[in-house]
Formats: C-alpha cells, sequence, structure tokens
C-alpha cells in the first residue's frame, strides 16, 4: 500500500506479518491436497501442520486440548455457531452495549424466536461496563454471557478475568467475542475461564482474511449443536455429525491456504510477543491523542485509562460531517481511516455518537510515528 | 473552525456536489470500476451522513456532471437510488 498511510487495522491488519503470503502460496503451489479425505502421506503431513496451528492457537490463548480449537471462517460464524448452537426458546442471554452487530443481529433474530435478550450497561464517559449492573442483569435462568472485550470503535477494554468470575460463579457461559483484543492483549482462557473463544485471524493475529478459530472448554462443546452440517471426513458411515471434536464442528473444507498464512503470522506474533505488540501500538494511539488534544474540534470518544484501552482511537469531529471528512482525509491525504457507525449501532448509541457516527483510527503494529503525525497534520489541515 | 452547513472560515472550503447514491454496495462497487473506466466526472465516497445514517457509498460530482453521470449509470444498468445536490468539504 505505497504512498498511503493505512489506519484501518481494526477492519484487518496491514501488512500482514512477513512470510504470511509466502507461506499461502507455498500451500498452493506445494501442497495443494486436501486433510482428512485422501489416504496419502501428503495429506496426512498437511494435516500434521493443521494440528500443528490448532496447537498455537491452543497455547497463545491458555486452552488445554488443541482438538478443541475449531477453525471458522471469520470471528462472526464463531459468535454465530455459539449463539445459535446454544440458545434455545426460553433462554437469555446478556450481552454489553457495545456489541458489534456480528453479536446484536444474531441475537435480534433469537430474540425474535423467543429467546430473552438482555444488555448490560456501559459507562458513557469510558465505555467500560458497570460489573454491578452486569451481575444483576445474570438473572436466574442465563445462559450465556456474550461480551465484546475490546470496542471495534472505541478501543475500550473490558475486564475479562472480573466477567469470568462473576459467570463462572453463577455458572453461566462466558464467550469472549476478542475480534479486536486478540493478538493486541494477553488472553488467557483458563485463567480468565472463558468458556468460548472467538477470534479472527486476520486483525491482531496478521494472518490472511478468510480464517477464524472458536476455542471451546470441554462443558461449552458438549452443550453445542453444531449449526452447519456436512462431511468431515470422519464417522463417514453416519448420517450425523460426529460426537468428537473438532470434526463435530467443521464441516466441509477447511481454507488451508490461509490456515498455513495464519501458521506463519502466528510464529511471528509469538516470536515478537504480544506485549512487545501492545506496548508498540499503545505508543502510537498515546502520540496520536496527544497531538488531536491540541485541535479542539476532533474530540475522542470514550478514552479512558491506557490500561483499559487497545490502539483505537474514534474522533468525532465538531461542526464537520464525519464522513466528507473520512473522505478528505484519503483524497487529499492518502489517510485510510473508517467512518460511520462501524458495524456497532449499538456502541454508538452507548456512548452517544448515533447516528452520525466518528471517524476511526486503528493502529496496528507495523504503524510508524511519522505515520501518526502525518494523519494528525492532515486532520489540522481539514479542520482547522 | 468552520460552521458545519455552509460557512468558510479557514483554508478549506466547502463546494456544491452532486451525491448519487445506490441500493446497495455491489451497485456502487460496479459504478465506481464502470464509471471510472469510461472517464466520467467524481469519486466514490462514504454517503455524507447529513444523508443517510446507512454507511453506504456514493458518488459525488461536480453539479454539472450529473447529467453525464446518470447517463453513465443508464448506460451500465445501474439504477441509483437517489441524487441530490449538497455541500461537501473539498
Amino acid at each position: 500500500m505505497k504512498n498511503g498511510i493505512y489506519l484501518d487495522n481494526s477492519s484487518t491488519s496491514y501488512p500482514k506479518a512477513p512470510g504470511t503470503g509466502e507461506a499461502m502460496k507455498y500451500f498452493i503451489e506445494e501442497i495443494g491436497c486436501n486433510i482428512g479425505r485422501g489416504s496419502y502421506q501428503k495429506a496426512y503431513e498437511a494435516g500434521g501442520f493443521v494440528l500443528g496451528t490448532r496447537r498455537k492457537l491452543a497455547s497463545l490463548f491458555g486452552l488445554r486440548r488443541e482438538k478443541n480449537v475449531i477453525f471458522t471462517p471469520s470471528v462472526t460464524y464463531s459468535l454465530n455457531y455459539v449463539l445459535r448452537g446454544l440458545l434455545r426458546p426460553g433462554d437469555s442471554v446478556v450481552i454489553s452495549a457495545l456489541e458489534h452487530n456480528a453479536v446484536a443481529r444474531p441475537c435480534e433474530a433469537l430474540k425474535r424466536e423467543g429467546v430473552a435478550v438482555r444488555e448490560a450497561p456501559v459507562d458513557p464517559a469510558t465505555g467500560r461496563l458497570d460489573l454491578s449492573a452486569l451481575e444483576r442483569a445474570l438473572v436466574p435462568g442465563t445462559r450465556l454471557c456474550v461480551i465484546n472485550h475490546a470496542s471495534n470503535v472505541f478501543g475500550v477494554l473490558q475486564d475479562a478475568a472480573k466477567i469470568g468470575e462473576i459467570c463462572s460463579a453463577k455458572g453461566i457461559f462466558f464467550v469472549l467475542d476478542a475480534a479486536q483484543s486478540a493478538g493486541a492483549v494477553p488472553i488467557d482462557m483458563e485463567r480468565m475461564k472463558i468458556s468460548g473463544l472467538c477470534v479472527t485471524g486476520h486483525k491482531g493475529l496478521l494472518g490472511p482474511q478468510g480464517t477464524g478459530a472458536l476455542l471451546l472448554t470441554d462443558e461449552l462443546a458438549e452443550e453445542l449443536v453444531p449449526t452447519v452440517l456436512g462431511g468431515t471426513g470422519s464417522r463417514s458411515d453416519l448420517l450425523v455429525m460426529p460426537e468428537f471434536l473438532p470434526d463435530r464442528f467443521e464441516p466441509g473444507t477447511l481454507n488451508l491456504p490461509g490456515i498455513y498464512g495464519l501458521d506463519r503470522a502466528l510464529d511471528f506474533l509469538i516470536g515478537t510477543g504480544i506485549e512487545a505488540v501492545r506496548e508498540k501500538e499503545m505508543s502510537l494511539a498515546r502520540l496520536f491523542l496527544k497531538e488531536i488534544g491540541e485541535i479542539p474540534c476532533a474530540r475522542p470518544v470514550g478514552v479512558g485509562p491506557e490500561d483499559e484501552r487497545i490502539a483505537v482511537v474514534s474522533l468525532d469531529f465538531d461542526g464537520f460531517d464525519n464522513a466528507e471528512t473520512s473522505a478528505l482525509l484519503e483524497g487529499e491525504y492518502g489517510v485510510m481511516t473508517r467512518c460511520g457507525l462501524h458495524c456497532a449501532p449499538l456502541a454508538h448509541r452507548a456512548m452517544g455518537t448515533f447516528p452520525g457516527g466518528t471517524v476511526r483510527f486503528s493502529f496496528g503494529y507495523f504503524n510508524t510515528e511519522e505515520d501518526v503525525t502525518r494523519a494528525v497534520g492532515a486532520i489540522r489541515d481539514i479542520v482547522m | 473552525m468552520r460552521a458545519k452547513e455552509d460557512g468558510v472560515t479557514g483554508m478549506r472550503k466547502k463546494e456544491l456536489r452532486a451525491i448519487i447514491t445506490f441500493h446497495i454496495t455491489a451497485d456502487a462497487m460496479a459504478a465506481d470500476l464502470g464509471l471510472r473506466k469510461k472517464g466520467v466526472p467524481g469519486r466514490l465516497i462514504p454517503v455524507p451522513r447529513s444523508i443517510s445514517a446507512s454507511c453506504g457509498l456514493s458518488w459525488s460530482a461536480p453539479p454539472d456532471a450529473r447529467g453525464e453521470v446518470l447517463q453513465a449509470l443508464k448506460e451500465l444498468d445501474i439504477e441509483p437510488e437517489g441524487v441530490c445536490e449538497l455541500s461537501v468539504l473539498v
């Protein structure tokens, strides 16, 4: 992406981890076969490789069993597999007021099918969940609590460990939507008492689009009904899905080029260290916020303490149409951002930025301080 | 700082543009491909928030190119959702 400043890493990270493209090319040109189907050595070796990727994901996120790592096409699928696979009419689910449409839309559909959906409020100044209110929302009969770990709009990070404690004490499954946080902050399913972790491969994990995963505890896996059914290459004598993992939730052919790319990206991420990635990204966000502080009409929304955030900043330009500002940033200065509601109308309503939306600046590991200063210069040029 | 509507108090001004919106994103993409290929004036931009909160895409062109854009869209078999004139930042 020459001649441009890419600040849309919340949509997808760019560039990808070094070697990701080469790994995908290697699979397509040198491997090419499917796994779990053909009876030849090459297929077995590719199967072993994919098992290795599961192990890396399990290890990265504090899950003991690699077979409980389910590959999906995206985090949206992971979330749908849980929501639609677990909830039945008469059940209750609690979500946060900052949910992305990946949760809000399936929940709205489930509501129409007789599932009770409760929304836990957030502090409109910082976006942090009111944990007392969350606890009160988890009424008897609640089966599931799904929480957006880091807001794709405002960057606010929720206290997953405390929420895990609360859910665990009440015997409620806790599912974390880690679309924005996986790879950006450390996550440990066991320590945080997370029953299901939904991640995408193409954001903080620095891998290719079309990859995602659902990491499940045995307890949640036992309760989940598969919602997409088909061939698994195993127990082909049966007309029902196999009971064992990961096959139970992995019908059809996996995105193997994507998984090879993701594997290489995970090597980079693990080698670099999530803490180092976080420090770099937050230093860029810190610089951006400092310089933006000198532009009176650029109002950062929902900016709390740094340890409660990721490197995503939403600005509301007082006196300007945010879409026009975003268009001009790209059209004249090559600064790529995302404006509007970011597929998260609930979050914008909760933070008072609906329907005008915001302009989102999301920083990634490969951005530089120069990117930040040039972006701020462009903003200053437009609005001052 | 400038006023939101029309004023010009800084270096940058607002300019009247023809804004053509589309029913679906795929139409906007097809319009971008087709209009650029034909050399029709304008560019794809997010729909200004003052028109819609739907987060769609629109074609922004000089007002005097409005007829040319609409004719080109007809030739491309793309039906616009709406057309309006609006002062936008340029």
